[in-house]
């Protein structure tokens, strides 16, 4: 017999005393409590081997009981990524982790850019201030739903400027409202961001639980451990002009146009099944590149 | 017509009272004058069970250990003045302010909005409590006898219509001269008012009339000939038969409340006690008014310091504050508090200030606070239950000021993008959740109309480097092959790719000219291969590595 017969009784508040039509299919025993004696809530001593057999309407296995219910899922800006990882999950941290210039900065811009559009507001917590305004305005983001809070003023050194960013997020967090919550540490050394405790990062997974803002976190090397929902991991740069030309094209006919984006799903939460590792590979256009297709 | 009558027994204690609670326990006198010669103005009952009467020396008042002296503070007296004007205000637009300590208001047709009479007299006298003014209240149909219904029985009191004289006739005659003492007349008048009631009230007890009820008796012609126009007239007020009009006065929405220490504080701690104070009692009014406030203004009286500013060297003297010192008289300190939206919440006004304050700190002892609230018509926001998720305007205001206190004030906010192609031409301004909702309403119609369907293409992003890293570049036959920067090797190596340059420059007519060549490199560092854009400052010659595109 599962201990879950005994607690979902409980939970139900009914009394361990059964009705008539139920006696007959109790342990014969139980028929020393009969309608002569005043109901009691007494417990047979045949009682385990009398719930064996005994029919109780209203009681789930264990085995069937209601997962968690999914994460919202919400768009992150660029079909390629929506359809690798779904999107980005509500109440949830998703890690964005890769060397320079592999799109993490792209990643997280297009994905603020999305949710401002869809009227909701967002916050960069950027910890070496190297957010760029063009490229947030060529991006889409509405500037005026974008908070940008700027880390380490007047002190270079990065340990300030992190207690700076896990204090900000934290107020963030316990102010509410937000639709994505961007901890930039894209520029912080690995061996910096790594001081940040689990329990840090435990903490803030709790806090953002019960509420539809996406915490995302924008790192060189994922830190955050089991506490993200979503790791999603960049590849490095690969060049694709070969560098053997023998009449290479003069710099000044030269154009940056676009940039490939590896990306590859480390882990996901959000199926049951344990993920195998999935990669994609996209490209990103430069601002100018883009204006020159629309303009067309 | 029914009228109302609030009167304030013993004003000036009250006004002192309701700056400083705790001294309603104990027993009170107010003095004033100029040392030596200062003289008791106002007593508590407390005090003059005790046998202070005004008129005393405060020498004297000075002998009873018990006793709490507190000096005469017109500030605080204009202040609770309004605050009573307010609480009237708040039950009829018609008020008449007859004396400092009274207003008198018209009730006609507020029954039907209020209630009966009954429960609009305690409303007004409970909401004059919460103004930290204990009134007496009195009803009446016609206005003089509210006012000395008001003046002669404490509590509530309703006289029904045509029962003035019944109800008045046991007040005693020297409550017919009670409001010409408080009057605001100039100190002339106010001298002759009183020795002409000094005269008419020995030659009525010479008659021995003691109360209303027999002046009324009196024979009117008998009256007139001995006393003239103002026996009459005293006489109909008696009778409670006077009845004139409200002369209504329109009160300027000013609320500001302040309040002037006798001790100078140092300490921030027990300023935001004051502050809490004062930011109830002024929310308290602007309620009664039904409106918020979207700017409060704090202005501190400090303590002079320019004698010790002479001894000090300059950077010691004053730091960081925005004020004006005057060598003759106290100095300033003015702090201004925007709010992104009406609110009316005292607690999250009290945390802003404080968090202001620590920021901002005063620098020297203060002598007295004065903070005014700027009246707005409370905001209008109609929920939705389909609306994307938005920060709540108080918490968000509280939070964005909290982390200005981590970051700076100028490093959180919203971008705003300057009309120059100078790169990092933006500037942070003040990020409020409610102002993005009217804009993006519109652009949303225009989006709908204008832009076809989004494709969701990735952009590709620049990630800065602030300041730009400056660095030392190789060239071989004008070609770029290396770029070093000393201060961050990682951000170096060979140039396995470039594309440019671009040339770029602007506000030649400033004196912040620039003018710039960019290059899009690629680099072989340690990580591997990363993309930068190389900036070569025309004017300076200088290399700079700007950023990376991430």
């Amino acid at each position: 017999m599962s201990s879950a017969v005994f607690s979902t009784s409980a939970a139900q508040g009914r009394p361990f005393v059964f009705d008539s039509e139920n006696d007959a299919e109790v342990c014969p025993q139980a028929e020393l409590f009969t309608e002569a004696r005043p109901p009691q809530r007494v417990v047979s001593a045949t009682f385990p081997a009398a719930f064996k057999d005994a029919k109780l309407a209203g009681i789930t296995p264990a085995s069937r009981l209601a997962v968690r219910p999914a994460p919202e899922m919400v768009s992150s800006g660029i079909a390629a990524m929506d359809t690798l990882t779904g999107g980005l999950p509500r109440g949830c941290l998703t890690e964005i982790c890769g060397p320079a210039s592999s799109g993490r900065s792209t990643l997280m811009l297009s994905a603020l850019s999305a949710a401002t559009r869809r009227g909701e507001y967002c916050a960069v917590v950027d910890a070496s201030d190297s957010l760029d305004p063009q490229s947030i305005a060529a991006v889409g983001i509405e500037l005026d739903r974008l908070l940008w809070v700027r880390c380490g003023e007047n002190s270079p050194q990065a340990e300030h400027r992190l207690e700076q960013l896990l204090r900000t997020t934290d107020l963030l967090l316990e102010s509410g409202g937000f639709g994505i919550i961007a901890l930039d540490l894209g520029d912080l050394p690995p061996q910096t961001a790594r001081r940040i405790p689990l329990a840090t990062w435990f903490r803030f997974r709790r806090a953002v639980e019960p509420t539809p803002t996406v915490l995302l976190a924008v790192e060189r090397q994922s830190i955050a451990g089991s506490c993200s929902s979503l790791l999603i991991k960049l590849g490095s740069l690969k060049l694709s002009t070969p560098e053997n030309q023998a009449s290479p094209t003069p710099a000044h006919a030269q154009l940056l146009t676009e940039v490939e984006i590896t990306a590859e799903l480390v882990r996901s939460r959000m199926d049951r099944k344990p993920v195998r590792s999935a990669e994609i590979t996209f490209s990103s256009k430069t601002a100018w590149a883009r204006m020159k297709e629309i303009t067309r | 017509m029914p009228f109302a009558c609030i009167f304030v027994p013993n004003f000036p204690v009250a006004a002192v009272s309701r700056a400083e609670p705790e001294l309603r326990a104990l027993a009170l006198a107010i003095y004033e004058g100029k040392p030596p010669m200062e003289k008791v103005f106002a007593v508590s009952e407390s005090a003059a069970r005790m046998g202070i009467t005004p008129g005393m020396t405060k020498a004297q008042a000075e002998l009873c250990s018990e006793l709490t002296l507190r000096p005469r503070s017109l500030l605080q007296e204009s202040v609770a003045h309004a605050a009573l004007l307010d609480c009237a205000q708040s039950f009829s637009p018609c008020v008449e302010d007859a004396a400092a300590d009274t207003a008198i208001l018209d009730l006609a047709g507020m029954e039907s909005l209020l209630g009966s009479l009954l429960e609009i007299a305690r409303s007004l006298f409970r909401r004059s409590a919460e103004l930290g003014l204990d009134g007496n209240v009195a009803v009446a149909s016609n206005p003089d006898a509210a006012v000395l219904a008001a003046h002669g029985f404490s509590g509530v009191t309703i006289i029904p219509s045509g029962k003035e004289s019944e109800s008045l006739g046991s007040l005693p005659v020297e409550v017919l001269f009670a409001n010409r003492c408080a009057s605001k007349e100039s100190a002339e008048k106010e001298t002759d008012q009183k020795k002409e009631s000094a005269s008419l009230l020995e030659t009525l007890d010479r008659w021995g009339v003691r109360n209303l009820r027999a002046l009324a008796a009196l024979p009117q012609i008998a009256l007139s000939e001995r006393l003239g126009q103002e026996g009459l007239r005293l006489q109909q007020l008696a009778r409670g038969a006077a009845s004139r009009s409200l002369a209504p006065v329109e009160t300027p929405a000013v609320f500001e409340e302040a309040v002037e220490l006798e001790y100078p504080i140092v300490l921030l701690e027990p300023l935001a006690f004051l502050l809490n104070r004062l930011l109830e009692q002024i929310c308290a009014r602007l309620a009664s008014r039904a409106l918020n406030t979207q700017e409060l203004r704090l202005t501190l009286e400090l303590e002079s310091f320019s004698f010790f500013n002479q001894q000090l060297s300059p950077p010691l003297a004053i730091d960081n504050r925005q004020s004006t010192i005057c060598s003759t008289r106290p100095e300033q300190f003015h702090r201004t508090l925007s709010l992104p939206l009406p609110m009316l919440d005292p607690k999250l006004f009290l945390k802003l200030l404080q968090l202001d304050l620590n920021a901002h700190p005063p620098g020297a002892p203060i002598l007295k606070i004065h903070l005014a609230a700027e009246p707005a018509r409370p905001r209008s926001a109609q929920g939705g239950l389909f609306l994307p998720p938005s920060p709540e305007p108080e918490k968000l205001e509280l939070t964005l000021a909290r982390i200005a206190g981590l970051v700076g004030e100028s490093r959180v906010g919203s971008l705003e993008l300057l009309d120059t192609h100078r790169a990092e031409g933006f500037r942070m301004r003040r990020f409020a959740s409610g102002t993005a909702q009217k804009r993006h309403a519109q652009k949303n119609q225009l989006r709908k109309t204008l832009e076809p369907a989004e494709e969701k293409s990735a952009i590709a992003a620049l990630r800065r480097f602030r300041p730009p890293l400056r660095a030392t570049v190789t060239l071989e036959n004008g070609e770029l092959v290396r770029v070093v920067c000393s201060k961050k090797k990682k951000e170096q190596g060979s140039v396995l790719w470039k594309a440019g340059p671009w040339r770029s420059s602007g506000d030649w007519w400033e004196r912040e000219a620039w003018s710039r060549d960019e290059w899009d490199i690629a680099l072989q560092n340690e990580e591997g291969i990363a993309l930068y854009r190389l900036v070569h400052d025309l004017l300076s010659g200088s290399w700079f590595v700007e950023g990376t595109y991430d």
